[in-house]
């Protein structure tokens, strides 16, 4: 195939980790376990390996047997949960790491952003880092002199160009420092999560040029949790679950099938154990009742919880609900607010608690679950059990999105009754007061 | 953009242990990166500084009066050819400077741009060749100084400062060598992160700074020569003192042949460890 860009063949990364055993141990115990780590480690160095902290040593594959091919003016997304294999993907590709196995063919030349702002000089004006970024990004000084006052444009901060950016706001900084990125022209583009930097504006501005970019004709390879820009942007994309390639396809398919390995996922983090009542899974369901990681404003709000119970009576299933900024928004009991205790019987049950209608802005939530007995003392608690997302909050129906990051708030009010205007008459000596 | 359009038509094939044959070319095409980087350094180095590149001049001046003091006039060495002993200091104290200098920031360099080894591709030797340029220019800084000195002494140099160039390119690849192999140890093993500033702490007064290799017996001056700062420094006071201060030949040629062989092995145990410094660091 002449117009195959990426073709990878049975890739695969492998890291060593070290683990530390926690052992309380008598202290001639510990003077030993320390002397064999030295000596260990000294024979390390004298054989050129790598030294690894720790007392035990473990392989780890962070990307195993991973196949694709790529063609020329695709643009693909790239989806997975944190440590799913995405970024060591991208690391490989942009030549930043090498593979422990298989191979990669890419025709091309090829630009990677890993992050925006790479190599900034904190002593550096923004002119001065606008060709440093430039260069390390693999822009030719020409280049960027040609684009200079694009992305002075683009950036918005025409202000402060001749200030040392460790003047800049944070803001300011992720502003420049995308703008430059966003100048850069090659065949090849990989983009990691880049976009989550700067207000609401920006980030409009910076999807914007992403859709320019895609649309180009250029092949592009894009990691986000955005699974709204992802769906914009990409029409295939790369679903990578516990460092293997688990979906390649459409892309509405793969944002489904990350979806449903979100709820599963849930399973996976070791939540522990409880001493009465366990909480075992749980996840949103979405309207036709299957787990989603979704929430549609205004219809109810269905949370299942999967609880194994010793049949201890009176224990209750708690839940907090917590914004993007982890902070507390909502609480429900259902021993306190419904005087509904677990069932009494020992077991497993799944328990769905399905919630009145909210109309929550858009952005990131989540679930805190705990079991209490007797009201206050806590069995098992699970934080950030749950994790959920609001994509568009538009009571009214207006093209408006009423967004956890315009700061006003996570709840759309609505109105109880219509909206009432009445004349109320001036009061008498109105004239006075005002003179 | 002719440069991009050679690269559009290039094959890249990335794998374990896959050398790359184009290295050196890639190493060429980042040429711009390495201006960046040297400039950046050079931009930086006296930031935020009161008298900011006064340092240049006042670091290597103090340091010869001090030798000078010590050697000269408490210990009493004798000088080279009867060259005033402050202008010998200084020839010596001059590749020296450079030499240290390009020895601890290269060493350190690539640990010290951990962030853009870990997020950006370019053949990593851009990165110890970068630093060289900050050293070169407070060099150059300090070639003032020694025009200075000369003119204060009256000591007329002859056509052989016309070579002076040269060794100041041996300096460079001198460092260079164990400079590369530092770097890439550092990157392995944070040990050797102390092992630089003794080197460099020892290495003054194992090479003849304050002092002229003329001073070494005969009988071991060969040996000596395994240094190979001692060639260069021999090389260096040769161009700035004329003819008065010969240069001992078959030495000269063992500390090339050491220099020769320090760059090499550098060179190689760099090139083996690069394509893992992302992994390391």
């Amino acid at each position: 195939m002449p117009d195959t860009v990426i073709r990878a063949e049975g890739l695969g990364k492998r890291y060593l980790i070290g683990h530390r055993v926690h052992r309380e141990g008598i202290f001639g115990e510990v003077v030993m376990r320390g002397a064999r780590n030295i000596w260990r480690k000294g024979i390390d160095l004298l054989r050129g390996r790598t030294v690894i902290e720790g007392d035990v040593i473990e392989e780890f594959w962070a990307l195993r047997d991973v196949n694709f091919t790529i063609r020329q003016g695709e643009v693909i997304g790239v989806i997975g949960h944190n440590g799913a294999g995405k970024t060591t993907l991208l690391k490989i590709l942009s030549r930043i790491v090498e593979p422990t196995e298989g191979r990669v063919e890419i025709t091309g030349r090829v630009a990677s952003l890993l992050e925006v702002g790479t190599g900034f000089h904190p002593e550096l004006t923004g002119r001065e880092n606008i060709f440093l970024n430039g260069a390390i990004l693999g822009m030719s000084q020409r280049e960027v002199r040609a684009r200079m006052d694009e992305i002075v444009d683009f950036s918005g901060i025409e202000k402060f160009l001749d200030t040392p950016v460790k003047r800049y706001s944070v803001g300011m900084y992720a502003r420049l420092a995308f703008a430059v990125a966003a100048h850069l022209e090659t065949e090849v583009l990989f983009v990691d999560e880049v976009l989550a930097v700067g207000d609401a504006e920006f980030q409009a501005r910076c999807l914007n040029r992403m859709s320019k970019v895609a649309n180009a004709g250029r092949t592009v390879l894009f990691v986000s949790h955005n699974m709204a820009a992802v769906s914009a942007l990409t029409r295939r994309a790369l679903v990578f679950r516990g460092g293997m390639l688990s979906f390649d396809g459409p892309i509405q398919d793969a944002v489904a099938h990350y979806a449903e390995s979100l709820s599963r996922m849930s399973v996976e983090r070791d939540w522990g154990r409880g001493t009465n009542a366990t909480l075992l899974e749980a996840s949103i369901l979405n309207g036709d009742g299957h787990p989603s990681d979704r929430y549609e404003p205004g219809t109810p709000l269905r949370l299942r919880v999967v609880i194994e119970t010793t049949g201890m009576p009176g224990m209750s299933l708690d839940v907090v609900l917590r914004d993007e900024h982890n902070l507390p928004i909502a609480y429900y009991s259902s021993s306190i607010f419904s005087a509904i205790s677990l069932p009494s019987v020992a077991g497993r049950y799944a328990c769905t608690l399905t919630l009145a209608p909210y109309f929550l802005a858009s952005g990131q939530y989540c679930f805190d679950l705990m079991t209490n007995y007797n009201k206050y003392h806590g069995d098992h608690r699970v934080d950030n059990a749950v994790r959920f997302t609001v994509e568009l909050c538009s009571p009214g129906g207006i093209p408006f999105d009423f967004s956890q990051s315009l700061g006003q708030g996570t709840h759309a009010m609505r109105l109880g009754a219509p909206l009432l205007f009445e004349p109320v008459p001036e009061p008498a000596g109105g004239e006075a007061l005002r003179g | 953009m002719s440069a991009s359009q050679a690269d559009s038509v290039r094959r890249l094939v990335l794998e374990a242990g896959g050398a790359d044959r184009q290295y050196w070319l890639d190493l060429w095409r980042y040429r711009e990166l390495f201006f960046i980087l040297a400039w950046r350094d050079v931009a930086v180095r006296y930031k935020q500084t009161v008298i900011g590149i006064a340092w240049a001049f006042l670091r290597p001046f103090l340091t010869m009066v001090v030798f000078t003091v010590v050697f000269g006039r408490i210990a009493k060495l004798p000088s080279e050819a009867g060259a005033p002993y402050a202008v010998m200091v200084f020839a010596g104290l001059l590749p020296w400077t450079l030499f240290s200098s390009v020895l601890g920031d290269a060493a350190a360099s690539v640990v010290g741009n951990g962030q853009l080894v870990s997020k950006v591709y370019f053949p990593r030797m851009v990165i110890p060749l970068a630093t060289m340029v900050v050293a070169l220019i407070d060099f150059l800084v300090s070639l003032v100084i020694l025009a200075g000195l000369m003119l204060w002494y009256a000591v007329i140099p002859g056509w052989q400062i016309l070579l002076l160039p040269v060794f100041v390119v041996l300096t460079l690849l001198a460092a260079l060598g164990p400079a590369m192999w530092l770097a890439a140890m550092i990157v392995k093993f944070r040990d050797f992160r102390f092992v630089v500033p003794f080197v460099i702490q020892v290495g003054l007064y194992v090479s003849p700074v304050g002092f002229s290799a003329t001073l070494v017996p005969d009988e071991w001056k060969l040996l000596y020569n395994l240094n190979p700062l001692v060639g260069i420094i021999d090389g260096f006071r040769w161009c700035i003192l004329g003819g008065d201060s010969p240069i001992y030949l078959p030495g000269f040629a063992l500390s090339l042949a050491v220099l020769g062989v320090m760059l090499w092995w550098g060179t190689r145990s760099f090139r083996r460890t690069e394509r893992s410094f992302a992994d390391l660091i």
